[in-house]
């Protein structure tokens, strides 16, 4: 199963390296992976994406809290919680292939955020199944370019991930 | 306050931090720090040949006195060759704090001369690492780094020091922290009472009880606790190869150790258990055998300081994370005052099947008149040395014949590569323990492939005259290769055989030490003799053993903890 595992972690060198090389070390997957400092500045937010049975999840979270500079932990996938990732698509636009963009662009709630003759480039954000759908929607004949931050996520409510 | 400079603020640290010896090899951006060690006598330093040597040294003192060994060793190659001894300590769970020059923090990255990225390279065989990056932070980092090492789980800690962070003419003041502040490191000190309380009440209602004891209990220094815990409730032990001494050999509860080359007895008690006590032990492959046929009549109490050991392999049904010592304290005052009393009949019964597997004498060898069994030769150690040698061991055929034919009574006696298994261990580690136990017995058993993973350190025990007996089982193989090829392919003897081995007594005497062979079963118990009998001479036994000999019980690959070899053509 998909989960998403948050994690406060010491604003350190070398600490994000020692996340990344307990995944590989222990052969977990990494999908998605994004990590930014904090408005506390000793701490760096970290939200990876990763898929395994219970068994492994529960191993991955024992093992990630094992590390000196993992402050605080969460599984956002066992509560409710918001999802969000940041995409830019570098698009084929002409002719009428420029309206159809648009149009769809707009049922997806997306901002095309630079303009050339023949290219679009647009910004969507959603969880990550809306990305993917917005792909599908426009074609892949039609990509040039694709980034996708990874996914971040929060916990709904009161909940809070925090010293 | 004082003023120092950070290559004598780090040995100042070591001092305050009560450092007896540090083991190591002097290299260039270790200079500044061993030229601060040169003008102290308090931290004593001890010269290997080898840096692996060195980590396998520091090892060694740490499991015989409990307390971390410490290595200092150059940049680069100095701290690679570290790294297997460093993974050793890891995969047992051994507290070390290993030093590393480096090159200047101004020349990092730029591939300088003996450069490596000793952090990234230790990263997946460290407790955790730390790089000083300013002079001022070395005393809090060396007192972070023993902090880490020793408590929790322990672990081996690298510290990474560039060398313009120990230049002599910078001086800085120096006092060393008392306490660390870790707000992310907070290792449990006592279990849950409330499943302490469910895991007691199941321990009485048992009726197929068994205890299963591992290396944590000794690393916690809790064999007191348990041995009071067992004995009282009365219920069979058995524990793993790391937790051999963790409770007395002798014992009549004691069914020897458990899995893959354990005794019979304690493999099937395990396998018809209804309720296994797991105290600090991992259910690792060479115990458990296949995860899925393992033990299905039991539940499952799991006790230890490391929660990811916890339903790892296999799941617990109470699981109880702490140090063991206090939370089998807190069980023997429970069973105490508990109205509840274990049924004397089941338990009667239990011990009946127990003993008619005992009865069948599943350790056993066949004894011959022309050659030496590598069994009779520990046994006979056993006796002569009365059960209270350090032993240390290698890896192989010779590990497991020490581990089941030595009897301990005592922790912290039993000395080996039990997680990673490094052949080269047991000589270093040998002297690791001699150094500090001089007026005991330290035997390093061996075979003469291993041996000769570390053979330089014979000159480093003449150097600091450390007067260890080196016992070699040389069967003229890779013995224990050599079984598994006999097993499982045939008997094609794939690159198991040493050819050209040296005159073994002819080595000891060029570094200076006495060799004996021993090649006739009559002179083995008149020579072993006088070997022991010299105590202040380091003693290269080479003894030549039967070179077909199989170590067994030997579980069935892929089995459950009843499928056993008992020998070349009896399987239960």
């Amino acid at each position: 199963m998909r989960r998403i595992i948050s994690v406060l972690l010491e604003n350190e060198p070398g600490a994000l390296s020692r996340v990344v090389g307990l995944f590989s070390q222990r052969n977990y997957n990494i999908e998605t992976l994004t990590v930014a400092p904090t408005e506390d500045e000793t701490l760096s937010r970290l939200t990876v994406t990763t898929t395994g049975s219970d068994k492994v999840i529960e191993q991955i979270t024992k093992q990630l809290n094992k590390l000196i500079e993992v402050v605080k932990l969460v599984d956002l996938t066992e509560g409710s919680h918001i999802e969000r990732e940041l995409m830019l698509v570098k698009l084929k636009a002409t002719g009428s292939q420029r309206a159809e963009i648009k149009r769809t662009v707009d049922i997806f709630r997306g901002q095309i955020v630079d303009v050339t003759s023949s290219v679009y480039t647009v910004q969507l954000a959603g969880d990550s199944e809306k990305l993917d759908g917005f792909i599908q929607a426009v074609g892949t004949s039609g990509v040039l370019e694709v980034v996708r931050t990874g996914v971040s996520g929060i916990a709904r409510g009161e909940k809070v991930l925090s010293l | 306050m004082e003023l120092l400079s950070g290559a004598d603020m780090l040995i100042r640290s070591l001092q305050d931090e009560g450092i007896e010896y540090v083991y190591g090899y002097p290299g260039g951006a270790a200079l500044h720090i061993y030229d601060a060690l040169f003008r102290q006598d308090k931290v004593k330093h001890i010269l290997v040949r080898h840096e692996q040597a060195a980590v396998h040294m520091a090892d060694g003192y740490a499991r015989a006195t409990g307390k971390p060994g410490t290595v200092l060793v150059t940049s680069g190659p100095g701290a690679t060759n570290t790294i297997t001894g460093i993974a050793t300590a890891f995969m047992d769970s051994i507290p070390m704090v290993v030093l590393c020059g480096q090159v200047a923090s101004t020349l990092i990255g730029e591939d300088a001369f003996q450069e490596t990225d000793m952090i990234g390279v230790s990263r997946p065989v460290v407790k955790h690492n730390l790089s000083v990056r300013h002079p001022e932070e070395i005393p809090e980092v060396i007192r972070k780094a023993y902090y880490i090492a020793a408590t929790g789980r322990p672990g081996p800690v690298v510290v990474d020091i560039p060398k313009d962070m120990t230049t002599p003419n910078e001086r800085y003041e120096y006092s060393y922290p008392k306490k660390v502040k870790l707000r992310s490191y907070n290792p449990a000190i006592r279990g849950h009472a409330g499943q302490i309380k469910k895991a007691v009440d199941m321990m009485l209602a048992a009726r197929r009880p068994i205890i299963y004891a591992g290396g944590g209990v000794i690393l916690g220094k809790a064999s007191e606790q348990l041995t009071e815990l067992v004995r009282t409730l009365g219920y069979p032990i058995t524990n793993t190869l790391m937790g051999i001494g963790c409770y007395p050999a002798s014992d009549k509860q004691h069914l020897g150790w458990l899995g893959m080359h354990g005794t019979y007895e304690a493999n099937m008690a395990m396998h018809h258990s209804d309720l296994i006590l797991c105290v600090g032990a991992r259910f690792d492959d060479r115990v458990t055998n296949a995860t899925e046929k393992f033990c299905p009549g039991a539940r499952i109490i799991h006790i230890d300081i490391d929660p990811a050991s916890i339903s790892k392999t296999v799941d617990a049904d109470v699981p109880i994370v702490g140090p063991v010592d206090a939370v089998l304290k807190e069980m023997q005052a429970l069973v105490k005052e508990s109205k509840e009393k274990p049924d004397a009949d089941a338990i009667a019964a239990w011990w009946k099947q127990i003993d008619e597997w005992r009865a069948f004498h599943g350790m056993r060898y066949e004894t011959s008149d022309d050659v030496i069994k590598p069994q009779e030769v520990i046994e006979m150690l056993c006796r002569l040395t009365n059960g209270e040698a350090f032993v240390t061991s290698d890896v192989g055929q010779h590990q497991m014949f020490a581990a089941q034919y030595y009897k301990f009574d005592k922790p912290n006696r039993w000395i080996n590569s039990g997680g990673l298994g490094t052949m080269g261990f047991g000589l270093p580690a040998a002297m690791g323990v001699k150094l500090t136990h001089p007026d005991d017995e330290v035997l390093c058993i061996t075979g003469e492939g291993s041996i000769q993973m570390n053979i330089q350190e014979l000159s480093t025990c003449k150097q600091y005259n450390l007067p260890v007996k080196i016992i070699n089982l040389n069967n003229q193989a890779l013995g224990m290769v050599k079984q598994w090829q006999d097993m499982n392919y045939e008997s094609r003897h794939s690159q198991s055989y040493m050819e050209s081995l040296p005159d073994f007594t002819k080595l000891a005497e060029a570094y200076g030490h006495k060799g004996v062979v021993i090649d006739k079963k009559a002179d083995l118990e008149t020579k072993l003799k006088e070997v022991l009998a010299m105590k202040d001479e380091l003693v290269f036994v080479d003894i030549y053993v039967d070179r077909f000999e199989h170590v067994y019980p030997m579980q069935v690959a892929r089995g459950s903890m009843k499928d056993m070899w008992l020998s070349k053509t009896e399987r239960v």
